[in-house]
This record gives structure tokens, sequence and C-alpha cells, in this order.
């Protein structure tokens, strides 16, 4: 599949171009949500919860709509029905209804004819709260029963429980020369993208319904708004404008977009809800605070012969994509190195916190960390070198894991083997540097230390949100009789690039040029549906689909050509904006004049290109997280400068390999790759979601100034390499790189500053009064290890037992044995 | 908010039902707008001038979105009053380019991927113009110095440092390509 172009070399695929609609984003052209004004167009405000867990005993919002040039107030009883993001977790509504979970949960809406009387009259809203008992933590939500957040879940305010086992575990620790057991947390953070959500919406005189809206995924957010609006979906149509950064943060269907809608249609005008800085952040949806138990059996060499991974999920307040994110957090140990048996054991509690979601790298960066960390610890036992360790045990491409994914092409070795090279590791990296810990009256200077760590991410998951037999993305091309193209996707630009993804694909096929695409994407109206910018599927599913719809159209320019110059179609090639004879290249004709015949052989042409992932071979419950098309690979090393009588933690360099299968833009990939170190950067040394600990859990810093983020002046340098081995599931190879070089950047600075100081900090974010609380208790003859000790206790539910490929299993759950006292 | 701001919004606020007028240069050309004089500038420019170029990240200063220029000087559009505009010369993205061509930093930007999802870059670019208007030759550390006030979540910088060093030169007179390694890794 890597060939789509009919051995003629690359002409845009592999090239540097820049992004289509780059130059619109250097010129303020580019139109955002709250860009769009609308006359005669209302403002929105919502009212939020200040209480985090709450009976709503009545509200007043007579003051309110008695306010000169307010036009519409409505409460919870004015959207009675729930949606959710999950068909397993319709659990949210609009606006509250009987009850408030969460301090920021939206209560009541106002319409007025500014936003500062949507202000002053939101205020004039009176809401009677009876307080409930708060649940603020993952321990609190495993040992409260009473009061539950939910009435729906796995009893008290547990959300989920998982466990499965694959293959006995018993014989796989039995095996081990080393058992090793290590207990880590990784606390939650939040998107931050630099706009804030906001949302358009116009109903008009033929009662039909638009949105537009800053979303990641306008296909669910149309399901939902039909649902709760109980409109028909066709009379609805969701516009997802370019996000101002999404990162996983705007690919919930969302409050305020049901809310501006239904305000659209009591009142007859347009409504424009932006959420303020604070508001985003309740919003949330974001990185899931997980506390890790993780045991592993090894051999001398490192060689892993069993793993029991255990997690503790922080839900927040709301299902949202919850129930993946658990099944994500034990889903991905196994693609890396070879895990022969395997068990896991996953608990998502519910808390009175803004609901947690998926933040770049779903679910997956809290296990790799805690995973690269606890390997380090492992090699240092075994006196390995770490980079080495890793490099003997990898997984193989073309196998099946013992969880059932199927691993295609798997380029980590030679991953390691570049930042391995680029780092000098071999002679720079040693577990003998002399203790770290000053000595009494010392002053001592700054340490350096290095550390590795790798890891792995989906290309698209398997299976869709919900169930159904059809493709995941569509693309629609319409050729013009004067050499136009438009590509039509339902896919979403979210700053990766998505829109110029589907015309470089399009322009090499066609051999014209990617400027002279017109590219109308996230319309639910024109575009095909593409189910959405997340997961990490837009390139490889698009592109795709993209690909079937660019050779289709190809082929009757072909038929067309060949006819008219009197050669054999396999001869007829296209390149330069032309179709041309190969054997004689100056027998041919310009590209829109190829149109022109094949229009007028065959009629308007428009063709269409879908793409629906492989059947994935693991067919137990609990199966459909996991399985992906393709797998990217990442290794990275980092280089730290630890001090040790402050505690800080300064990153100088990360070397950062990614496998990426085959740019389909090499500036784009080098893009996301050093984005993805950045945020991976924010989360190791500073991003928290931090609350109050008074048990309101009040959100500690809603704004930009204090929830810290890497400035130019704490990002770190990035050297990158690009390893380009060919996956034959993906557009001409390609891999995904949005969210896997994120994952190995936490851990490699974890390791490092192990490397430098001598402590272990299991906890994420590395703050400096960790590191001096871990460098003083280890003075005292302490450990030097700042993390958690423990985990609950759970009552966890008979595993799912599933035979390894191995052990000849066949990918179903093995039958439950009946258990007789 | 600052405190000279809030007082200054809320006794603005008293006279609500009466607009306020200012003139000044806006982008090179004399203009006048009306507006409610509690109005930041970045709402004067966003509501009243249509110029939707200059975005908003948080409204308390903290972000660098709206950033323009004032008087060749990069402030903060959320923390100054419309009324504080009256007789200056402010520079937004909309003014950037001149004559139908690009600024050479919103070339640079947009050819080596400076610009992800866009939603900074407005503000990046107008920073980065007052550092090479003021300083021709910028180096890394003083380009991170002078754009350290600005957030980006997408890029993690480096392509934007790329960006203004490329301009630079160009502005400069010199040819300029971005290192193979910029663009396609190291080997």
């Amino acid at each position: 599949m890597t060939d789509k172009n009919n051995g003629k070399p690359l002409n845009v695929v592999g090239k540097p171009f820049r992004k289509v609609d780059a130059r619109a984003k250097c010129t303020g052209q580019t139109k955002f949500a709250d860009d769009i004004v609308l006359p005669r167009m209302l403002s929105c405000k919502i009212l939020r919860s200040h209480l985090p867990h709450a009976l709503i005993k009545n509200i007043d919002v007579s003051k309110a709509l008695a306010m000169p040039g307010v036009f519409a107030v409505i409460t919870g009883t004015d959207l009675p029905i729930s949606y959710g993001i999950l068909p397993v977790s319709q659990d949210e509504h609009a606006l509250c209804i009987d009850k408030v979970r969460f301090i920021g949960d939206p209560v009541a809406a106002v319409a007025a004819i500014d936003e500062d009387v949507a202000f002053d009259a939101m205020n004039l809203i009176e809401v009677d709260y009876e307080p409930l008992q708060t649940i603020s933590s993952i321990e609190e939500g495993v040992m409260i029963d009473e009061p539950r957040i939910h009435e729906y879940g796995d009893g008290g305010n547990f959300h989920k429980k998982v466990s499965l086992e694959f293959g006995q575990m018993d014989e796989g620790f039995a095996e081990a020369d080393l058992v090793r057991e290590d207990t880590f947390f990784y606390e939650g953070n939040t998107h931050l993208p630099m706009e804030q959500h906001a949302a358009v919406a116009h109903f008009d005189s033929d009662q039909k319904l638009t949105l537009w809206s800053s979303t990641q995924t306008p296909h669910y957010v149309h399901r939902a708004l039909a649902k709760v609006l109980e409109l028909p979906a066709s009379h609805i149509r969701v516009i997802a404008t370019p996000n101002g950064g999404g990162f996983g943060g705007k690919s919930d269907p969302f409050n305020h977009e049901v809310i501006v809608s239904k305000l659209a249609m009591i009142t007859g005008r347009p409504v424009k809800c932006t959420l303020t800085r604070e508001e985003v952040f309740y919003c949330h949806r974001g990185r899931h605070p997980v506390l890790m138990h993780v045991k592993t059996g090894v051999k001398k060499d490192g060689r892993i012969t069993a793993m029991h991974f255990k997690s503790f999920l922080d839900g927040g307040a709301y299902g949202s994509y919850g129930v993946a994110s658990t099944f994500y957090t034990g889903a991905l140990q196994t693609v890396t190195y070879e895990v022969p048996v395997y068990k896991f054991e996953g608990a998502r509690v519910f808390t009175n916190k803004p609901p947690c979601g998926p933040k770049r790298g779903h679910g997956t960066p809290q296990p790799r960390y805690a995973l690269e960390v606890h390997l380090d610890k492992i090699a240092e036992e075994l006196k390995l070198d770490p980079a080495e360790m890793r490099r003997s045990h990898l997984v193989k491409a073309n196998t099946v894991t013992a969880n059932y994914l199927r691993i295609g092409s798997m380029g980590l070795g030679a991953c390691i083997d570049k930042v391995v090279e680029g780092s000098d590791w071999k002679n720079r990296f040693s577990w003998n540097r002399d203790a770290a810990v000053p000595a009494a009256g010392e002053t001592p200077g700054n340490r350096k230390g290095i550390g590795i760590a790798c890891s792995s991410y989906i290309c698209g998951a398997g299976l869709p949100i919900y169930w159904n037999n059809m493709p995941q993305s569509g693309v629609q091309l319409r050729l013009d009789r004067q050499g136009g193209v438009c590509v039509m996707c339902g896919s979403t630009d979210i700053g990766q690039g998505s829109d110029s993804i589907l015309a470089y694909i399009v322009a090499e096929i066609l051999g014209i040029d990617p400027f002279d695409i017109r590219i109308v994407t996230a319309d639910t109206d024109l575009t095909p549906v593409d189910l959405g910018s997340y997961s990490s599927r837009v390139t490889l599913m698009t592109g795709n689909a993209a690909i079937q719809a660019a050779e289709r159209a190809r082929e009757l320019l072909t038929l067309a050509v060949a006819e008219k110059l009197n050669v054999p179609i396999e001869n007829i090639s296209f390149a330069e904006r032309r179709a041309f004879d190969v054997e004689n290249p100056e027998v041919g004709l310009s590209f829109a004049e190829a149109v022109v015949l094949a229009e007028s052989k065959f009629g308007t042409i428009g063709t269409v290109g879908s793409y629906t992932p492989p059947r994935s071979p693991g067919k137990y419950k609990g199966a459909g997280v996991g399985p992906s098309p393709a797998y990217s690979y990442s290794a990275a090393v980092a280089e730290v400068d630890v001090d040790p009588s402050t505690g800080i933690v300064v990153v100088e360099r990360v070397w950062i390999a990614h496998d990426i299968g085959k740019s389909i833009n090499p500036m784009l990939v080098m893009g996301q790759v050093e984005g993805s170190v950045y945020m991976g950067l924010g989360e190791i040394l500073m991003e928290e979601m931090a609350y109050r600990g008074n048990r309101n859990v009040v959100h500690k810093f809603p704004s930009m100034l204090e929830y810290k983020s890497p400035t130019t002046m704490e990002m770190c340098d990035v050297k990158t390499y690009l390893i380009e081995d060919p996956d034959p599931n993906g557009p001409f190879g390609a891999k995904e790189v949005g969210q896997g070089p994120l994952l190995p950047v936490p851990p490699a600075v974890a390791n490092a500053v192990y490397n430098a100081v001598g402590v272990r900090i299991d906890e994420v974010p590395i703050t400096p009064e960790k590191v001096l609380k871990a460098l003083r208790e280890k003075a005292k003859g302490g450990d030097g290890r700042f993390g958690p000790k423990s985990v609950p206790n759970v009552d966890w539910p008979e595993p799912l037992r599933v035979l390894t490929p191995a052990e000849g299993g066949d990918g179903k759950e093995m039958p439950r044995v009946a258990v007789h006292s | 908010m600052n405190i000279y701001l809030t007082q200054r919004r809320q006794a603005a606020k008293k006279k609500m039902n009466q607009k306020a007028h200012i003139s000044f240069k806006l982008n090179g050309e004399p203009a006048e707008v009306a507006f409610a004089p509690h109005k930041t500038l970045l709402e004067v420019l966003r509501e009243d001038l249509s110029l939707t170029g200059t975005k908003h990240g948080c409204e308390l200063g903290e972000c660098g979105t709206c950033t323009v220029l004032v008087d060749g000087r990069s402030i903060l559009s959320c923390l100054m009053l419309g009324l504080d505009a009256e007789d200056r010369e402010v520079i937004t993205i909309e003014g950037m380019a001149e004559n139908g061509r690009l600024h050479p930093l919103q070339d640079t930007f947009a050819d080596t991927g400076a610009a992800q999802c866009g939603y900074c870059s407005p503000g990046f670019l107008l920073a980065a113009k007052e550092l090479i208007d003021k300083n021709a030759t910028p180096s890394r550390d003083e380009i991170k110095e002078a754009l350290s006030g600005n957030l980006c979540r997408c890029t993690g910088y480096i392509k934007i440092y790329e960006a203004v060093e490329l301009a630079a030169a160009r502005m400069r007179g010199e040819e300029m390509e971005l290192p193979r390694e910029a663009v396609y890794g190291l080997e």
C-alpha cells in the first residue's frame, strides 16, 4: 500500500510545503468561533454552581428575567434530556436539574442584548442549595459509598471497575529472577488551549439550527444536539470552526453548545457564548489524576516474564470519556517490550471536581511514566544499562500481544539507537555516579543527569465511540471543468494541519499543486462524516479515505485521457498539472483538459472514498480499547540540571526519535514532535490541576498566570530524529505524531533527575519542593524517594480471563468457572 | 485585572449610556470610533472596529495573545482602555501586511510551521515585529526574552524562533534557509 503512486516519484508527499491555511492564520483572516458576529446576535452567560456537591432546592429567575435587555433565562427543566460522549455514560445535563456535582457545574443561562447585561442578569438569579458531603480524592471515592455522586456505575462512587487477565500469571512470576513492585502518582493537568471555547447558534425561520463551535468532534456534537433538543438531525448543521488549540479539550459535546442552541430556538435570534478562561478550567476534560501500582517479574537480562498493573483514576464529576480512559491506562503496556502474561485492574471514581477526559495521549502518559520509571529501577537492580535493557526485549513487528493488539511496523529499536547515539549515552550514563547529596557545610554546584524512556501510541482507535458498521472517515471529491478540485471531509483542523494533509494527498495522486485545491471540512451539512480529531486517527484514516477518493477520480480521468491520446491506460500518469503518456511525456494535456474529457465522457466528476480500520483479533469484553491500525513509537533521552540547594530542575535538552512510518510533511511532523516535547515538559515540571485542601474543592488557580505552563524561558532544546519505517496500513506508510512523542518525555526527565541527584520522584509533576524533600530525606539516611506509599484496597471484580495467543487463545474470554462454597 | 484599569472601567461604566469617541491612527490610517467608554482596546478593536484578528486568551494580561503595537511598543490590548488610545498609533495583525504584501515575519511564520492552530500567532507576530524593528540581529536568547510574555501551547516555540531568525535575516537582505535538521530532523 505504500506505492500509491504507480511507481512515480513523490512530488508532494514528504515535502515541507506550508500549510494550506497558514497565511490566513498569520494575517488574522482565520475566523475562530468567537470571531463570528451575526446581526441581532445575543450574548449568553451561564450561572455556575459555587458549591461542589449540593441538591438544588429552588431556582428563582424572576429578577433576571425582569431586567431590561434580557430575552430569555433557562434552567435545567428546559433541557431535561441527558447526553454524554460515550453511550454508556449519558450522565450530563446542559443545566443541572436537581443536583450540582462540582464548582463550575452549570445551573442557569441568560440570553441578553450584550455580554454586560447578560452578566448582570446572571448575578440576579437566586439558587437555594442543600449542601451534600464532598468526595474530593481517589481515596474518598473508594471509601465513601454515600452520598453517591451519580446513581449509576459499579457501586458507591465507582464509575467503572475492570479486571482483565491474559495468561497464567503465577507461572509468569514464578519464572522471574526478580519481582519488583512500585507505586506512582500522576497529578491531573489541563489542555489550556489558547482559545477559550466559544459557540454561536442560529435557528432560522425554516426551523433549522446551525451551530458554529470550537469543537474537535462536530459529528458527536451533531448527535448530542439532535438527542437533547429533540430535533431531527437533518435539521441541525454543526460547523466546527478552526480550533485555537484542542489537545483533547474540545472533544466532548459541551453544555454551552446545547445552551446557545436552545436559547436561539427560544429567542429566534442568534446567540453566542464565549467562555471565560476561568470557565475553561471548569470545562476541563483533561488528564486524569492516576494512582498506579505496578508489579513486574523479570529475568536477569531484563526480559519481562509477567506484569500486573493497577490504576486508580480520579474521574471528576462526570463520565466523559472516562470508561475509555480507564481501559487506556492498562492497554498499551504490552506494545513496546514483550509482556508474555499480563493482568490489568483499573478503577475510576467520581469526585466533586471538574470532569476529566482525554488529553493528548489519552490515558497513556500516566501508565507510561510509571512503567518507564519502574523499568529504570529494575535496570539498576539488575545492573543493566537501561537503554540496552529496553532495546533487547522489544515487541516484534507483525505479531499479536498478550492482550490481542496487532503490531504492524515497529521502529522503536531504531528510535533507541538514534537517541543513544545522539546523546552520547554510552559515555555519559552510569549507575555509579557519586552520591548526589552534599555533605554538611558543602556548597555544591548543580548536578547534571540523563535519563531514557520509550513509548508507543495508537494511530486511531480501532472502534468508533458508538457501535456501528460504517466507515470512520469519509472523503468526497468534486472536480470541475476548469480544473478546480474540492475536497470535502468531516475532519477538524485543530492546528495539527489535517486540512493540509488532505490537500497534499489529493494533490500527489492527481498530479496537481496542493494550493490548487479547495478544502471544505468539518461541516455536517457539506462534508461526509469523519469521527473527529482525537485518538491520533486523522492522518491515517482521512488519508486513506482521501487516497481512495482521489484514485477513483484519477481512474475516470485516465480512461478519458487514454482514449483521447490513444495510448494504453497504464501509460497515463499525472504530474505538474498534466496528464501524459509516461513513454512520451510531451504527449499529454493539462489537468483541466483531462477533467473536461472525463466530464464529457462520464458526466459531472465526483468521487468518494472511505476508511474502516481492520478488525482486531481481540474479542473479549473490553477488547475495544487499544486496537489500532498501526502503532507509532518514540524514544527520548532527557538531560537535566538540578540544583540540590533549591530543588529546581532545569531540562536543558531532549533528544527524541519518533517512528512516523512516513512523513506526509516532515516540517509539520517536526512541529508535532516539538510541541509534544513541550507539553510533556510542562506536565513533568509544573502543570497541575490543584484544588484547595479545605474540602470545598475549589480550583486553586483557574488562571493562566498561576496555572504554570512553560514559557520560552523554560522550553528546552530539542534534537529530533524521524524514523521512517512505512506501515502497510498508513497512507503512503504514515503513522501518527500528534500524541506519541509526548509520552516518553515525563519518565525520561524523572529518570534523569535520579541520575543527577539520586532521588526518585515517583509523583508528577516534579516540583522543587518534592526534590528538596527527597534530598533531605536521603541526607537523613532515608531512601530518597518522594511518592505515594500505597494504593487503596478495592474489591475487584473476578478477572475476565483470556488465553494469550502464545497459549493458543482465540481472543475470547474463557467461560467463568462457577465457584461453590 | 490591575487596579488602575478596574477603577477606570468602573468610572467609565457610570456614563455607559453615553458612548465615547476617539480619533487615532490605526494600521497607518486615520480612524475614528465610538464605543461604550468602559471597553478595553481589545474590545474596541474586535467589537467596534470588527478587527477580529486580535485574539484573547485570558483578558487578564496573562497570556500575550491580545498583543498589539501602540506607538511601536507591544502592549496587551486587554489591559488598555480604548479611551487611552486617543491620538496614539495602533498596529494590529491586519496592518502588518502592506500593499497586499505579507510582512517577512508573516511569510516565515507561515512557511516554517510557526503557526499551528494560529490563535496565538497575531500576538507573537507583533511582539516579534517590535523586536526586529529595534534589533536587526537578535540572538536566540534575545528572541526568547522578547517573546517570553506570549504563551503558545502548540509549537514548543522552536519553529517560532526559527521563523523570527529567518525573517530577521531576510530583512537584513541576507539569503537564508532553515537548516535541514529543522525541517527533516537530524540524520
